[in-house]
């Protein structure tokens, strides 16, 4: 047996609204190159001049992952040639990062568990390379290049591929909570390269492989599961595992070689001479953390304690930043939260799932969605009915007391309606009306579900049965 | 009239007096160029036209600014929007910036004529303009002999009174040094009083832009429209900026001059060490109290100079890489054969030297013996400096070791290259500025400068001590004949 040992290395776009040193926007799926300027396009004699908001963002982070914030703040150079980073050199943060030792929380098999961050930093994003399907040229998109990007490096602290997914997890949660980032691995906004050796049952380290490309948490996930036992079937057979970069193909569910440690990149860092290091005032870092809002932990026990929902309920809730919004505009709206909590984690979570629906992106607002729960109570809707217009509301985006309207879907809880249904079903059925005399239950349940039937579902079972008994007796007594 | 050969002071005076406008001094030096510019080559770009459309254009102002109608050469790795700005380099051929530089701008908005762009070392790399792809400049004083650099076709350009006025850059010496040995006021301002935006990096904690000018007042005129704050660089600083034209005071009474034993010492030549000697002997006759101060790890200025500067430039050349603008080489196979021959056939030999040199300085496994240490000893030189200025107002030295020497004769000795700048490359590690005037000849009549250094920010005393020696000297006056 032998016990993985994993690191993280996260990279998070920071939500600013301008670039990390120049004023172009960083907003995604624009028309390309459309959102460039000589300095985030490094055209010669253009300077950087730091953005505040990505670094005030960046401390928000930090001093929510509970780091030390450095007083001191510099820039480096990390020197490579690559046609995706326009300087040929990223400005990044080397020796001192803006801030170290940090930890995050997860909720294991065994408890809490805590795993150590070794260090967040402040850096700018690289271009993207775009690769037409015809031609030998590649080009190039700068539309990227220069966004503030947040670098989380975690310890060595993660035991298993599932820790590792549930700390991005919850590190997500934080980070969203924050709003320092839409934290959107399909955009780009959020992702994650991973160092895995493995520790044998001596105790001593094996190398450590360093796996890219995963483009989902997912991805993460199962990399690490795959790479794992590749690493466990070599030392089985007592060969030497290589210290290599290897990419993640999630088509093929394997890793590949990239490159070896003798291939690695001298990066030259050395301090960004275009970049004046500069002192953080006390009174600055006090504020950002005065400014930090609730987080996914203390809004769980707040859950929990305020709406009266089980812990577990609370933890589900509150994972997704905005999963929790909206259950407390539900609960705004609507009193009774256990049901609402209900609602959400069974119906509304599997349908958002089913359908790939981001909650943030959700038409369905907390009213229309409450309303269904209102329809229930007033007892026009049965709750069978209720789960059946929930996916149809999310489907068509109509209202839900406009679906039930139009398809003539009110419960019918007219007592003169039902009566003259019931007086039909009795009429139309006298053998089962007759075993019913001769004390046949399920003589009842038929006369029923005809009636049921007759209402194509309309009538109000309760009122149904308490007619349906009401007639059988008078007509008995008769 | 010749109006080539007046000062900006003066010609603002004429047109203030209606006796002279922009177009017509414009068509002078056109006229002056026609004649000098084949023998001097102090240009990479000239375009007539533009020279007369910008005229034409400052005609229909209503409101003059402080160098209106004077034209003014710009230094080719200083941008210029629309126009060629190429550093003097193959790699950058073609490369018009969407952009002005922060200083070009101001120019502009105080009515200057963007007027040429001046020859330069390849990147600023050299003291002799002769490592230009487009050729070396001719120092006007000497055809034969270089104008000295990197600032080369600047400072020629205004001894040939081809300009009035010139931008250049100086990382460690490249304004001083050429306008030592053309005979024309060069100063190199404190670091962070000129923005650096628009300057085509070479070592960016050195760079410094500065005016080129035939005296002290024209020189801190241009001072005036190019210093103060800029939000597009970091690096400059907010100090207000004083009126500089309000220092040129011919007085130094009481002023503390101090003179570096170390700076004339092995290596000086006589003559120039005599000039040197002669101008302290003449500030102390104007009341200057003058004395021997020590500056005493002036040893380790070029060493550590060339280990900053190079590894700074390692860095920022390295976007030269026929992805974006530029030159592109024309047949490669991959990625990186594209990139090894584009900058194999776009960089020139000094230019190559010098990523090397800085590429290698800043490798893991040297960084800490090299460019670490190098932090160190720029920390010791700037010390040396606070400590020499606590006993006196302002430093005194010769500009360079030599007159102008002759084309060719250092090219292939980069070290002896290297020593031209031994007396200026301080003041770069330093952060300080520095004024160079003109304080005598030679027998073979090549111009000699004296240098003043001050305090950061300083600038004032500079000009203060830089404008009594002119006032009470008279070699500014002199001109090569062309």
């Amino acid at each position: 047996m032998y016990q993985p040992v994993i690191g993280l290395e996260v990279h998070v776009q920071l939500d600013t609204k301008s670039k990390c040193f120049c004023g172009c926007s960083i907003k995604f799926g624009q028309s390309p190159n459309s959102q460039t300027c000589p300095v985030c396009l490094g055209f010669p004699g253009s300077l950087p001049v730091l953005n505040e908001a990505a670094l005030k963002l960046s401390l928000k982070a930090a001093l929510a992952l509970d780091c030390e914030v450095s007083k001191f703040i510099k820039f480096d150079r990390k020197n490579y040639f690559y046609p995706d980073l326009p300087k040929n050199f990223q400005i990044s943060q080397y020796d001192l990062p803006l801030s170290h030792n940090g930890a995050l929380f997860i909720d294991s098999e065994s408890g809490r568990k805590k795993i150590r961050i070794r260090r967040v930093h402040l850096e700018e994003d690289a271009g993207k390379l775009v690769h037409p399907e015809k031609g030998k040229m590649s080009m190039v998109d700068f539309n990227r290049s220069g966004t503030p990007l947040l670098e989380i490096v975690s310890e060595p602290d993660i035991d298993s591929a599932e820790e590792a997914y549930d700390y991005l997890l919850r590190l997500k949660a934080i980070l969203e909570y924050l709003e320092v980032s839409d934290c959107n691995m399909e955009e780009g906004s959020l992702r994650c390269d991973a160092n895995v050796s493995l520790k044998s049952a001596g105790g001593a380290l094996g190398d450590k492989v360093e796996l890219k490309n995963m483009n989902s948490f997912k991805g993460v996930k199962q990399a690490l599961e795959y790479e794992i036992k590749r690493q466990a079937e070599l030392l089985d057979k007592k060969k030497k595992i290589t210290q290599e970069t290897r990419l993640w193909d999630a088509v093929k569910n394997v890793t590949v070689s990239m490159r070896s440690k003798e291939e690695a990149h001298d990066y030259r860092y050395f301090p960004e001479p275009d970049l004046v290091p500069f002192i953080l005032d006390e009174d600055y870092i006090k504020k950002i953390r005065e400014s930090l809002p609730e987080l996914p932990q203390a809004r769980a026990e707040r859950f929990a304690r305020e709406y009266n929902i089980p812990r577990y309920d609370a933890a589900v809730l509150t994972a997704d930043k905005y999963l929790a919004d909206y259950f407390e505009q539900c609960v705004q709206l609507y009193d009774k939260t256990k049901i609402v909590s209900n609602w959400i984690m069974t119906e509304l979570l599997a349908h958002l799932n089913k359908r790939n629906i981001d909650i943030r992106y959700l038409e369905l607002k907390p009213k229309s969605f409450v309303s269904i729960l209102e329809m229930m109570d007033e007892g026009s809707i049965s709750g069978k009915l209720a789960k059946e217009i929930l996916p149809e509301a999310l489907e068509s985006k109509k209202e839900p007391r406009d679906i039930v309207k139009e398809k003539g879907l009110v419960q019918v809880t007219d007592t003169k309606e039902i009566e003259t249904i019931v007086e039909r079903v009795i009429k139309e059925n006298p053998k089962a009306a007759g075993d019913y005399y001769q004390g046949k239950t399920s003589a009842f349940t038929f006369l029923v579900g005809q009636i049921m039937r007759v209402s194509r579902g309309k009538a109000n079972p309760k009122v149904a049965n308490k007619i349906l008994k009401e007639q059988l007796e008078r007509r008995g007594n008769a | 009239m010749e109006l080539h050969r007046l000062t900006a002071h003066q010609l603002s005076d004429l047109i203030a007096q209606k006796k002279t406008s922009p177009k017509e001094i414009a068509q002078d030096l056109l006229k002056r160029i026609k004649k000098t510019e084949k023998k001097v080559k102090a240009f990479c770009f000239l375009d007539e036209k533009d020279v007369l459309r910008q005229c034409a254009e400052l005609e229909k102002r209503t409101s003059h600014g402080a160098l209106f109608g004077i034209p003014v050469v710009i230094k080719d790795n200083i941008c210029v929007q629309g126009q060629d700005t190429t550093c003097s380099s193959r790699i950058l051929k073609g490369f018009k910036p969407p952009y002005d530089a922060t200083c070009v701008r101001r120019l502009k908005q105080e009515g200057a004529i963007i007027f040429a762009k001046g020859n330069m070392d390849e990147f600023a790399f050299g003291s002799s303009c002769e490592t230009s792809c487009y050729g070396p400049t001719h120092n006007p004083w000497d055809l034969k002999r270089i104008p000295g650099g990197s600032s080369g076709g600047s400072a020629a350009s205004v001894a040939a009174d081809e300009t009035i006025l010139a931008l250049g850059s100086d990382t460690g010496g490249s304004i001083r040094q050429p306008a030592s040995l053309c005979g024309v006021v060069g100063f190199k301002p404190t670091y962070g009083r000129v923005s650096r935006y628009g300057l085509i990096a070479f070592a960016s904690s050195l760079d410094q832009i500065g005016p080129l000018a035939k005296d002290v007042q024209d020189a801190a005129i241009l001072l005036n429209v190019i210093s103060g704050h800029d939000g597009q660089d970091s690096t400059c600083a907010d100090v207000k900026v004083p009126d500089y034209t309000k220092a040129l005071v011919n007085n130094v009474n009481g002023l503390r001059i101090g003179y570096p034993k170390e700076y004339f010492a092995k290596g000086l030549n006589t003559e120039v060490k005599d000039s040197v000697e002669t101008a302290l002997g003449l500030l102390r006759k104007l009341g200057a109290q003058v004395k021997e101060i020590s500056l005493p790890h002036t040893g380790y200025a070029v060493a550590d100079y060339y280990i900053i500067a190079t590894a700074e430039a390692s860095s920022n050349l390295a976007r030269f890489d026929g992805v974006q603008y530029g030159h592109r080489a024309s047949d490669f196979d991959n990625l990186l054969d594209m990139y090894a021959k584009t900058r194999g056939e776009g960089f020139g030999e000094e230019a190559k030297r010098r990523i090397i040199l800085g590429t290698y300085a800043l490798s893991s496994g040297y960084y800490d013996a090299y460019y670490l240490r190098a932090l160190k000893a720029r920390r010791l030189i700037k010390e040396d400096f606070d400590r020499a200025f606590k006993d006196c107002d302002c430093i005194v030295t010769p500009t360079s070791p030599t007159a102008a020497f002759k084309i060719g004769e250092r090219i292939d000795n980069p070290l002896a290259m290297y020593l031209s700048d031994i007396y200026t490359i301080s003041v770069n590690l330093a952060g300080l500025p520095a004024i160079s005037v003109p304080c005598g000849f030679n027998e073979k009549g090549l111009p000699i400068g004296l240098q003043f250094i001050a305090r950061a920010f300083e600038e004032e005393v500079l000009l203060r001590g830089a404008y009594t020696f002119e006032q009470n000297t008279d070699y500014h006056l002199k001109k090569p004949e062309l």
